[in-house]
């Protein structure tokens, strides 16, 4: 189908961009990559009077090496993040999860700063941006605010962006000593989203694990960190027993939605799996 | 009405158009490139895929605006009838059509994919291709014709060398 109609904004800074949006009105909607928002503007599920097109400002684009944190600009396409040196040297995760994301064609238009505001339950990124305890920074009207992830995520589709808002880098810090990466993700068809995925980064010192984060996708309206099983691998064997009995808590306090892809108790069965998968293969196991 | 100007197949075009014209609408309709096709309404079935600025786009998923300033590559662009692009040629060969609706985004996904891997395995060639789907085929001939290619374009110098 084809989209209403609207007016179109394409600005070249982010302090024009910023005036852009509140210029726009009640009804404006900012366009990252448009991988999200053109497919459901085409279904008429979005009929913005405004679109702030992002596509051209330079400024929100690419990665840099910030001391002891990587900084992702908001608008880094998904194929730029899989093959960029600074992301594979430094957090590895992202571009695991990355390269799970949709398929070739819109991995080349979609970004990082657009899969994170569009915060879909079942998008890869979020969950990723959570394990590694990622940073948003946000400029608005009023300036620029940093929002660690575990506060950015809000609820389903929905984060903590006010009106008016614009995302413009991810600080990820970057993980110092010996670790170790998985994404693991769980669909069924080709280029499908997530029915349950599981991010996680171990640290082993001395033949134990020293640390685990672990980020859940699609278990609940927002990414969750799986607590549980990182406490009780905190210090433990690293040995596959030791994982296995720590991942059958991975789905403590999560809230999975019951879809046409899966009833609720099949998540957290496959929270469990996944888990127990992505910490053996982060640990060398 | 917003100008826009671009590239495609070589040709350079001004026109003005709505901001919600997709691109692929552009192409068909404006520019009479109807090589390029729409097969869904859901950005999944990447019939419409073409090249911009020499990378693999769903150009239903794209504004005509967006595309502004850039060089767009379409089915139509890449051979002719009596010099067909070697994918092309593969696709022939190898019976990797059957209606043929989604050949022109199939030939666009893999000569992007095989720019970035040029000698891709069997899974290789499946996962690159993902986001394009084809009822007819069963992809496997579409895999063999991608694989073909392959060999013909990075290979031609070694089959040329062996056959020395
Ligand atoms: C066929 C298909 C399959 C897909 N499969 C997956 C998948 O498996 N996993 C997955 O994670 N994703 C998947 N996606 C989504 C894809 O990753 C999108 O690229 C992503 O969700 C949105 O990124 P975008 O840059 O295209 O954002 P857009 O579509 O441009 O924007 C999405 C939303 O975020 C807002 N926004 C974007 N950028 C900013 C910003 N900088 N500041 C404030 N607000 C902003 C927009 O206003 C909009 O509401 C798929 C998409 C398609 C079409
Ligand atoms: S027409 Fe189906 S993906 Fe573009
Ligand atoms: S040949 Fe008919 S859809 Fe692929």
């Amino acid at each position: 189908m084809i989209p209403a109609a609207f007016e179109y904004a394409r600005p070249t800074s982010v302090d024009e961009a910023l005036q852009a949006v509140a210029e726009g009105g009640e009804d404006v909607k900012i366009m990252a990559g448009g991988q999200s928002l053109i497919p459901v503007m085409r279904l008429r599920l979005a009929a913005p009077s405004t679109v702030v097109d992002l596509g051209r400002v330079a400024e929100m684009r690419g990665v840099r090496d910030d001391g002891d944190a990587l900084v992702i600009g908001a608008m880094t396409t998904h194929a730029e993040v899989i093959t960029d040196p600074l992301v594979a040297q430094h957090a590895k995760l992202i571009a695991e999860a990355t390269e799970t994301v949709a398929d070739r064609q819109t991995r080349r238009r979609g970004t990082f700063g657009g899969a994170l505001a569009h915060a879909d339950p079942a998008g890869d990124l979020p969950a990723v941006a959570l394990a590694l305890d990622a940073e948003m920074v946000v400029a608005g009207p009023n300036g620029r605010r940093t929002v660690p992830a575990s506060e950015f995520f809000v609820d389903y589709l929905t984060t903590t962006l006010d009106e008016g808002e614009i995302l413009v880098e991810i600080r990820v810090p970057k993980l110092a000593g010996d670790w170790g990466v998985r994404y693991e993700k769980f669909n069924r068809v080709a280029q499908a989203w997530s029915i349950v995925a599981v991010a996680a980064a171990v640290r082993r010192e001395n033949g134990h694990i020293a640390e685990a984060r672990i980020g859940l996708t699609n278990m609940g309206p927002t990414p969750l960190r799986a607590s549980a099983t990182e406490a009780a691998l905190n210090g433990a064997a690293a040995s596959p027993d030791a994982v296995a009995a720590a991942a059958r808590s991975a789905a403590e306090g999560t809230s999975p939605s019951s879809d046409l892809n899966a009833q609720a108790d099949y998540r957290e069965h496959l929270a469990q799996v996944l888990t127990r998968r992505a910490v053996t293969a982060a640990a060398g196991l | 009405m917003t100008q826009v100007s671009m590239r495609v197949d070589g040709v350079s075009y001004t026109d003005e158009v709505e901001p919600r014209t997709l691109l692929v609408h552009h192409l068909r309709e404006a520019l009479g490139k109807v090589g390029t096709v729409v097969g869904c309404d859901t950005s999944n079935c990447g019939a419409c895929t073409v090249h911009l600025d020499g990378q693999a786009v769903k150009s239903c998923t794209v504004f005509a605006v967006q595309a502004d300033g850039a060089e767009v590559t379409t089915i139509e662009g890449i051979g002719s009838q009596g010099d067909l692009h070697p994918v092309q040629k593969a696709f022939h060969e190898m019976h990797g059509l059957q209606c043929g609706f989604c050949t022109p985004g199939m030939i666009m996904a893999s000569i992007d994919l095989l720019k970035e891997n040029p000698n891709p395995s069997e899974t290789e060639v499946r996962e690159g291709i993902e986001g394009n789907l084809c009822r007819c085929t069963g992809y496997q001939n579409i895999v063999r014709a991608v694989q073909q290619a392959a060999g013909e374009m990075s290979g031609s110098s070694d089959t040329l060398g062996a056959q020395a």
